[in-house]
């Protein structure tokens, strides 16, 4: 049987766009070549709307949606770049930075971070909200990767990387808010998990210098992403 | 002729170097300044009327706290200077610790010595960036920033105008 896709037709930006009934607020944008900037979402993962970059403004909805999970609907109206949204993602993005400690000069993944490009996009020049400087330590224990928190956004890549395409589930998160973390397993170190394969796709997905392979200096850790939308394409055609 | 100063807090002095490395366009610019205050200068006091300085390094001790506020006072235009005036950076890992760790660290378990009380500034518990101690004008990143980007920044802040940085400078570059 034929499957027909239905499609839906709506204004991004005041331009005029169409989108097969199912995809996304994003997806539509970017197939439009309409940028919106991103920095949980990847190709070849389940969308959470987890660092909110992607908020719009969609004309009758009181608040601010995140576009990377909100379906297109007939005849809605988003506006992607106002000065409103502007504001905001500058102030998201401080938040990122205020509340770990993203010493970009001596990161290993200086250079190719996509947090550290994000601020380039959106303008943020400082941070405006003070910074918390809290203390985490750095997971070496694993023998080929290394988790550092201190410069974790919680995007969560890793978590559904680990869970949908390598299907080890060894990463989740704990508490909530400002509290949260990354864990593997119950919390336990990462040298000492059972369910890790150490198949290392968590690091490579990895936007910061959060997860990393081991004997890398600072910006050495350019990250290979590419093996994900390949992966998933080919288990697509199943 | 526009009065320049700049200075340099907690950091490594860095930025200044690269200020250096600007090679010959430093003439240009020095044309068109008057270095009223500088390490490369020999004036002790920090000067009042300067349009534009250069504050390089975070706010670290009560000394600092108090020469940015004079700063801040005095200047029309005020740049922070590399990342350690922006985000802290190298000079705000110590905040994991707290002032009194790091002192312990560096004076007693290092050096065995007795931590002075006397002739050197307390350390501020918490290492801050410019910020958020005082206002700031603009804000050159980098680690330190290259030579480019200062040259460039200054011709135009000298000139009145706002320089655009998004290519050539970032956090960490």
């Amino acid at each position: 049987m034929i499957k027909r896709a239905r499609v839906k037709t709506l204004k991004i930006n005041r331009i005029d766009v169409s989108g097969k009934s199912g995809q996304t607020i994003l997806q539509v944008a970017r197939d439009a070549g309409i940028y919106i900037p991103t920095l949980c979402e990847l190709d070849g993962l389940t969308d959470v709307g987890a660092c909110r970059m992607c908020l719009v403004e969609v004309v009758g909805q009181r608040k601010l949606i995140s576009a990377c999970t909100f379906k297109i609907k007939e005849g809605m109206e988003v506006f992607t770049d106002s000065e409103k949204l502007q504001k905001y993602r500058k102030q998201i993005l401080s938040m990122m930075f205020a509340e770990r400690n993203h010493t970009c000069s001596v990161c290993v993944s200086n250079g190719h971070c996509e947090l550290q490009a994000m601020a380039k996009k959106v303008g943020m020049n400082y941070v405006e909200f003070p910074y918390v400087f809290p203390h985490f330590d750095l997971d070496a224990t694993h023998r080929r990767f290394i988790s550092d928190p201190n410069r974790c956004i919680l995007c969560t890549r890793c978590v559904r990387v680990c869970d949908e395409i390598e299907g080890a589930h060894t990463w989740d998160r704990m508490g909530r808010g400002i509290e949260t973390t990354v864990i593997t397993d119950f919390a336990e170190k990462w040298g000492d998990s059972e369910t890790c394969t150490s198949c290392g796709k968590c690091v490579q997905v990895c936007p910061t210098g959060a997860l990393s392979e081991k004997g890398v200096s600072v910006a050495e850790m350019a990250k290979q992403k590419e093996f994900l939308p390949y992966l998933k394409s080919n288990r697509d055609k199943k | 002729m526009k009065r320049l100063a700049t200075i340099w807090l907690d950091g490594c002095s860095g930025c200044h170097m690269s200020l250096l490395d600007t090679d010959e366009k430093i003439v240009d610019i020095a044309k068109q300044v008057d270095v009223v205050f500088s390490p490369y200068v020999d004036t002790k006091e920090f000067p009042e009327n300067v349009d534009i300085a250069l504050v390089e390094g975070s706010v670290s001790s009560e000394e600092d706290l108090e020469k940015i506020k004079k700063i801040r006072k005095n200047t029309k235009m005020l740049i922070s200077f590399g990342d350690c005036a922006i985000t802290g950076n190298i000079s705000a890992m110590r905040n994991l610790y707290g002032a009194e760790a790091t002192v312990r660290r560096c004076y007693v378990e290092y050096d065995n010595a007795t931590p002075p009380t006397e002739e050197i500034p307390a350390l501020l518990e918490r290492v801050l960036p410019i910020h958020e101690v005082v206002d700031v004008d603009f804000h050159i990143q980098g680690c330190p920033p290259p030579a480019d980007a200062i040259a460039y920044a200054l011709t135009e802040l000298i000139a009145d105008r706002i320089p655009n940085l998004d290519e050539i400078t970032r956090f960490g570059k």
